[in-house]
C-alpha cells in the first residue's frame, strides 16, 4: 500500500492504518488488527498493544457522532462541568455511554487546544466554541436532522483530505540502511576516516 | 502602544494589534491557507533565499538569530540542529504538532491558518541541517489542521516546492504527513518518535538526552515544534539581524501566547518576546482587558498546565524565560490561565492534576502511581472527606516524584521566598512533575483554602463520652 511505502519501516504505518480501519468500520475490529499486523509485519498483539494506548481508537461500536466535552482547566473554569451535566441529562446517558438509537456517544475529553473559547466540545473532532446549554440542544437537533452532514462526517473519518505524493515528485522513504553519506546538497565535511558508521 | 486590536471572524480567539507579526502575518486573509495567497505574500521566498546559500550558512543564520524552541523547553533551534553527530546519516526531521498542553493553542492555529509557512519552515530546516526525510506529526484530534496541511502539501508537491530537486536545485526531500491518535505524552520528543515507529507512545530512557544523537530508527533526529519552524521563513527572508532587533537579547523574536480563563477577552496574541509583562497581558487594552466582572486576580498559570502558579505578586515580571524561571515557574508552551477571586483553588488544582494522572503513560512508577495518588487524595479533600494528614501526604507523594525543593513563586502575603526552576525528578519525562506542579503551587500558596475543606475531627477517648446523659450524676 502507498501509505506503508512512505515510511522507512512499515511498522510506522500502524497508526495511520488503524485510522483507516476505523474509518471503514466505525471502530477497530479484531479482523482489522490481524490484517494490519500482516501488512506492517507485526503480530496482532503488537498492533493491539499500540492501538490501545491511544484514546481515539475504539474497539466496540460507538455512536455515529462522538461528542467530546472538554473538562480540563480553562474549560472547567468557564463551566465545562455544567455543560457535561447538561449533556448527560439531555442525552440520558453518562459520559462514556451511547444512546439507544446509536446516534450519540458522549465522552469526557482532555484539553482540546481551544482554551480561550471555553467551554468547548468536539463532534467527531470538529470544534464547537463557547458552548451554552441552548447551543448544545440546537447542535443535537441539527445532527439528528442531518443538517451538518456536509461538515461532520460519521465517526471514524477524521481528515477528509489525504496527502497524495505524486510518483514523479516523490523522493521515497529514506531508510537508514540505504544511506551512507551526507545528502548531496550538503558540502562535504571533514573526512569521516576511522569513524565507525 | 495603541489600544486597537483587530479580530478576524475566521479565526475566533485570535487578536492582532500594532505589533510585529512574524508568524501570524497572513491570519488577516480568509484564504490564508491557500498556495495562491501564500505566494502573493512572500511565500516560499525564504526557501529561495536559503537555497541560494550553502547549507551551513543557513544553519549559522538560524544559530545567530537564537530562535528559541517554542515547544516548552525553550532550547535554541540552531544549537539543537548542531547536536547531530558529524558524519552520521541519514538524519530525520520530526515536526511536533501534537499540541495538547492544557491552556495552549498556537500550533493548531498555525497549521489551520498558515500551513504553507510551516511547510516552508520544514524545508529550510531540512536543507540547513542535512535532514533526508521529514515527518509532520499532527495531533489526531485536529481534523481541520490535518485537512489544511494535507491540502497544502498536495499543492506544494504539485508546484515543485517539495519532493525531488526542489526549485531546480539538488535539494530533495519528502514531507510525510503523519497523524496521532490522542495521547498527551506523545508531545514529549522521544515518545513522539516511539509513536512514529508504530509503538505505544512512551518516552525513551535517557541518556541520550536528545534524539539528535539517537532518534527515529536509531538515527539522528531533530524534533522541532510547529511554531519554531514557522519562524524560519521570515527569518530567512529578513535575516538574523532583523530578527534579533525584536524582543530581547536572550529571547529574540515574537511568541504566540494563549490567555484563557477569567479574563474579559481571552485570546491568542503574537507578542514581542521578553518585554511584555503579565500585567500588560492580563490587564492591557490590546490584550485581555482585565478580569471578568471587575473581579480581583487570584492566581495565574504562566506557561501551560505543567507550570507552577503565580500570584498577583508576579504580575510585573516580563514574559521572559530566565526571569520567570528565577521567579519559580516556567514559560513552557506560552499559555496563561487566569483564575479570579471566585475560583475554588483546590478544585482547580484537581482538574489539572487529574489531567496529568490520566495522561501518564505508565512507564515510570513515581508518575503512574504518584500522579494517581495525588489525584485521589485531592479528590477526597475537595469532596470534604479529607483528614488533616492528607495535606502533608500530598507533599510526601510529590517528594517521590520530585525530591528536594519544588519551585514556587514568592508571596508577600505569606512571607514566602521564591524557589527557582528547575526541579529534580525521578521520572523520564515531565508528565510526573507536571501532575505535582499545580498541587504543590495551590497547596503552598493557598493552604488556608485546603484547610477549610478539612473536617476537624478531635480525638475524644471513648471512656469520656457519656453513654447516656444523667447516668452517674
Amino acid at each position: 500500500m502507498e501509505i506503508i511505502g512512505r515510511y522507512p519501516r512499515s511498522r510506522s504505518a500502524t497508526i495511520p492504518l488503524l485510522h483507516l480501519a476505523q474509518q471503514q468500520d466505525g471502530y477497530v475490529t479484531d479482523e482489522a488488527i490481524t490484517h494490519i499486523g500482516e501488512l506492517v509485519g507485526s503480530t496482532s498483539a503488537e498492533v493491539l498493544g499500540t492501538a490501545t494506548f491511544y484514546e481515539m481508537f475504539k474497539f466496540e461500536p460507538v455512536g455515529k457522532y462522538l461528542i467530546n466535552i472538554c473538562g480540563t482547566m480553562s474549560c472547567a473554569l468557564m463551566g465545562g462541568d455544567d455543560l457535561m451535566h447538561h449533556a448527560e441529562h439531555t442525552l440520558g446517558i453518562k459520559a462514556g455511554g451511547t444512546t439507544a438509537d446509536g446516534l450519540f456517544t458522549l465522552e469526557h475529553a482532555e484539553c482540546q487546544a481551544a482554551c480561550t473559547e471555553a467551554p468547548t466540545l468536539q463532534v467527531n473532532y470538529r470544534y464547537r466554541f463557547r458552548v451554552t446549554n441552548e447551543m448544545f440542544d440546537a447542535l443535537l437537533e441539527d445532527l439528528r436532522a442531518g443538517n451538518l452532514d456536509g461538515e461532520i462526517p460519521p465517526h471514524g473519518t477524521v481528515a477528509r483530505v489525504r496527502q497524495r505524493i505524486p510518483a514523479d515528485k516523490a523522493v521515497g522513504a529514506v531508510a537508514p540502511e540505504d544511506v551512507t553519506g551526507a545528502p548531496v546538497w550538503m558540502p562535504v565535511p571533514q573526512p569521516a576516516q576511522g569513524r565507525p558508521s | 502602544m495603541t489600544a486597537t486590536a483587530i479580530t478576524y471572524p475566521h479565526t475566533p480567539g485570535f487578536y492582532t494589534g500594532d505589533r510585529p507579526e512574524i508568524v501570524t502575518s497572513r491570519f488577516k486573509y480568509d484564504d490564508s491557507y491557500t498556495l495562491s495567497r501564500y505566494l502573493a505574500t512572500d511565500g516560499y521566498e525564504g526557501l529561495k533565499a536559503a537555497l541560494a546559500k550553502p547549507a551551513p550558512a543557513v544553519h549559522d543564520e538560524v544559530k545567530n538569530a537564537t530562535v528559541l524552541g517554542r515547544g516548552g523547553a525553550g532550547f535554541p533551534a540552531g544549537t539543537k540542529w548542531g547536536l547531530t553527530p558529524p558524519g552520521v546519516f541519514p538524519r530525520y526531521l520530526v515536526v511536533n504538532g501534537d499540541e495538547s498542553e492544557p491552556g495552549t493553542y498556537k500550533d493548531r492555529l498555525l497549521m489551520e491558518r498558515d500551513p504553507h509557512q510551516l511547510i516552508e519552515g520544514c524545508l529550510i530546516a531540512c536543507y540547513a541541517a542535512g535532514l533526508s526525510q521529514c515527518f509532520l506529526y499532527i495531533r489526531g484530534e485536529m481534523a481541520l489542521a490535518q485537512e489544511r496541511v494535507a491540502t497544502a502539501l498536495n499543492e506544494a508537491y504539485g508546484a515543485g516546492y517539495i519532493g525531488n530537486n526542489i526549485l531546480g536545485s539538488n535539494f530533495s526531500v519528502d514531507i510525510v504527513l503523519h497523524w496521532g491518535a490522542g495521547a498527551y505524552v506523545v508531545g514529549e520528543e522521544t515518545a513522539l518518535i516511539e509513536s512514529l515507529e508504530g509503538n505505544r507512545g512512551m518516552p525513551r530512557l535517557k541518556p541520550p538526552f536528545f534524539p539528535a544523537a539517537i532518534g527515529l530508527y536509531g538515527k539522528p533526529t531533530i524534533v522541532n515544534n510547529v511554531e519554531t519552524l514557522a519562524n524560519l521563513p521570515w527569518l530567512l527572508r529578513n535575516g538574523a539581524g532583523e530578527y534579533t532587533k525584536i524582543g530581547t537579547e536572550t529571547s529574540p523574536g515574537t511568541r504566540m501566547v494563549a490567555i484563557s480563563g477569567h479574563v474579559n477577552r481571552p485570546g491568542v496574541f503574537e507578542i514581542i518576546n521578553g518585554t511584555t509583562t503579565f500585567r500588560d497581558l492580563i490587564y492591557g487594552d490590546e490584550f485581555c482587558q482585565g478580569i471578568r466582572n471587575g473581579n480581583e486576580l487570584k492566581a495565574f498559570v504562566p506557561g501551560g498546565g505543567s507550570a507552577p502558579w503565580f500570584v498577583p505578586d508576579q504580575l510585573d515580571l516580563p514574559f521572559e524565560g530566565r526571569l520567570v524561571g528565577a521567579a519559580g515557574s516556567m514559560l513552557g508552551s506560552g499559555a496563561i490561565m487566569v483564575m479570579d477571586s471566585t475560583t475554588d483553588i483546590p478544585a482547580a488544582a484537581l482538574t489539572l492534576c487529574r489531567f496529568y494522572a490520566h495522561e501518564s503513560c505508565g512507564k515510570c512508577a513515581p508518575c503512574r502511581e504518584g500522579g494517581t495518588w495525588l489525584m485521589r487524595i485531592l479528590e477526597r479533600v475537595v469532596a470534604g472527606h479529607g483528614t488533616s494528614r492528607d495535606l502533608d501526604q500530598l507533599y510526601s507523594v510529590g517528594e517521590t516524584i520530585c525530591p528536594g525543593d519544588f519551585p514556587h513563586a514568592s508571596s508577600e502575603r505569606l512571607g514566602l521566598k521564591a524557589v527557582p526552576f528547575p526541579y529534580k525528578m525521578t521520572t523520564i519525562c515531565f508528565v510526573g512533575p507536571s501532575a505535582y506542579a499545580p498541587v504543590h503551587s495551590a497547596l503552598t500558596l493557598f493552604r488556608d483554602e485546603f484547610e477549610a475543606r478539612i473536617v476537624k475531627r478531635t480525638f475524644i477517648p471513648v471512656s469520656a463520652i457519656p453513654v447516656s446523659a444523667g447516668v452517674g450524676e
